[in-house]
């Protein structure tokens, strides 16, 4: 009897060390898929991460439920908040309840102030899939152009000649980036199967094109050659002889 | 069973509180941060240095709502976090209930000092200036478990699960008073607390049942050798000593003026 318990005892031990031992390998397995679009305020994702306390006030304070609080299978982001557009977008709230209940300043309290505003909100960036949009292949649809809150502004409509049919124009949605909010009202009311457009982080998406180039229809930009040496440094030595040195590149 | 009871009664009344939207007038928000009757703010201190040390910045709202709960915990209620509010406690006393039970004798291979948490706890707040990130609060499973039970999600059940199994068959209490950065936190700021558990050497017959049943033995070094009250911040004030003792040789004594001089 007494080895029989202990049996059972050593037994259920293991049992429950190897379930917790491949739950955490799950854990870290599992850890950072897929992005996070994040509440108004919280575009600078390093100090937002930094100040987060994870306390779910924004997503309470939301009144369309957008919030939610990321869970263990995301840490290390795990408690803090994100949307998924395509379920719930952020509808871009007048006086935005989400900042004004952050305690930690995580959303910047800045674009509380009168002349911010939700308009100037970076959440992401919507990113149209012309392979998919049915308004690129001649469909009339203007589902997202329509819902989007800063429409013609973020989301316009381009007219093209339709080549194939050499009567009807081609609608196409054309996303501004330098407009759009990342709100993702466009990617809720897309009509294909899956979002033909998408939110996405706008780390994901923005390049830069660096500081070489001068724009020539920027005047303050032209400046910047003023005092610029121009003049050419070439090693002639190196270009004659790299073949005797070995310097092949 | 009293302070049991209440106890529970406590720590359930909170995450109630937060929890439940029909309650949200009362509270909104979780154990990190809280908003209670719409005016006042609470906040975790410890997360709010690491918030602090990450961010290099500070915030009104959550600055005052920290001081508040480091206020009331450090004058009056010591580390009663750790047995009135964490609900970490819930799983790691069941955790101690089914070791006792079953008599699990404790892993050889795992021994932990009993001040590796102050060790986490430093750990902590360097890393997190470090890395500008509130390092423990990314991986708290107190913040995992509090928050599932607040916004009513199931995941937390694993790390729950996983808790129980740590403090249950790998070393007692391993968790709270051994690992916890938090609970290390709140017995460093609260060693000058008012609520004190005063012994009473005349009272006391050494059956050392309080010793036995003390989720901090340490602390308790006083029984049965004189009269004093337990000054170490590490008691988490969850009175089961109190509960436990047939002489009364034990009580809760708020202010304990003798033993401050
Ligand atoms: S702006 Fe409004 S809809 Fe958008 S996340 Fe904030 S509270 Fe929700
Ligand atoms: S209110 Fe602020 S601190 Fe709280 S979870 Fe939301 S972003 Fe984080
Ligand atoms: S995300 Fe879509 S709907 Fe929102 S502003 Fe950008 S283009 Fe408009
Ligand atoms: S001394 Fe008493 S009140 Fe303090 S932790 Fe131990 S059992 Fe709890």
């Amino acid at each position: 009897m007494k080895n029989r318990r202990e049996f059972m005892q050593t037994g259920f031990k293991a049992l429950c060390l190897c379930a917790s031992g491949g739950f955490l390998a799950t854990l870290a397995l599992k850890a950072d898929e897929g992005y996070f679009l994040r509440p108004p305020g919280a575009e600078d994702e390093k100090r937002f991460l930094s100040l987060c306390i994870r306390c779910g006030l924004c997503v309470k304070a939301c009144p369309y439920d957008t919030l939610k609080l990321a869970s263990v299978f995301d840490s290390p982001k795990n408690g803090t908040p994100f949307f998924e557009a395509r379920k719930t977008p952020c509808y871009l709230c007048e006086d935005i309840p989400c900042i004004r209940e952050c305690p930690t300043n995580a959303l910047d309290h800045q674009y509380l102030e009168r002349e911010k505003g939700v308009l100037e909100l970076k959440m992401g960036i919507a990113i149209l899939d012309s392979a998919s949009c049915v308004a690129h292949w001649g469909v009339q649809c203007d589902a997202c152009y329509r819902a989007c809150p800063l429409i013609d502004k973020a989301l316009k409509l381009e007219l093209k000649r339709n080549e194939r049919t050499a009567k009807h124009a081609f609608l196409l949605p054309v996303v501004d980036h330098e407009v759009c909010v990342g709100c993702g009202l466009c990617e809720r009311a897309c009509i294909t199967e899956e979002p033909a457009i998408r939110v996405l982080p706008r780390e994901y998406v923005l390049g830069r094109a660096g500081t070489n180039y001068v724009k020539g229809w920027d005047k303050q930009d032209e400046q910047r050659l003023k005092d610029a040496d121009t003049s050419k440094k070439n090693e002639q030595n190196k270009a004659r002889d790299y073949l005797n040195s070995e310097d092949l590149l | 069973m009293r302070y049991l009871l209440l106890r529970r009664a406590v720590q359930l009344g909170i995450l109630a509180c937060l929890g439940f939207s029909s309650l949200d007038f009362i509270a909104k928000g979780d154990l990190s941060s809280s908003v209670w009757f719409d005016t006042i703010p609470l906040s975790d201190p410890f997360a709010f240095l690491q918030i602090v040390l990450a961010s290099l910045s500070i915030d009104a709202a959550v600055l005052s709502g920290a001081l508040i709960i480091a206020f009331v915990y450090a004058v009056f209620l010591g580390r009663a976090f750790c047995a009135w509010v964490c609900p970490i406690n819930l799983i790691t006393d069941l955790a101690a209930f089914v070791r006792k039970k079953f008599g699990f004798k404790s892993s050889k291979f795992v021994i932990l000092h009993k001040n590796l948490r102050y060790l986490v706890l430093i750990l902590c707040l360097v890393l997190s200036f470090a890395l500008s990130l509130p390092v423990f609060e990314s991986i708290s499973y107190i913040g995992i478990v509090q928050r599932g039970i607040i916004f009513g999600s199931v995941s937390w059940l694993f790390v729950a699960f996983v808790i129980f199994c740590i403090d249950s068959f790998l070393s007692p209490r391993a968790i709270c008073s051994h690992f916890c950065p938090l609970g290390a936190f709140y017995a460093l700021i609260s060693r000058f607390a008012l609520l004190k558990v005063k012994h009473k050497a005349q009272n006391c017959t050494k059956c050392y049942k309080c010793i036995e049943i003390c989720p901090e033995k340490q602390v308790l070094f006083m029984v049965g050798k004189e009269s004093k009250s337990v000054s170490s911040g590490e008691c988490i004030r969850c009175g089961r000593c109190i509960e436990v003792c047939d002489d009364d040789a034990l009580v809760f004594n708020i202010l304990d003026l003798r033993s401050k001089k």
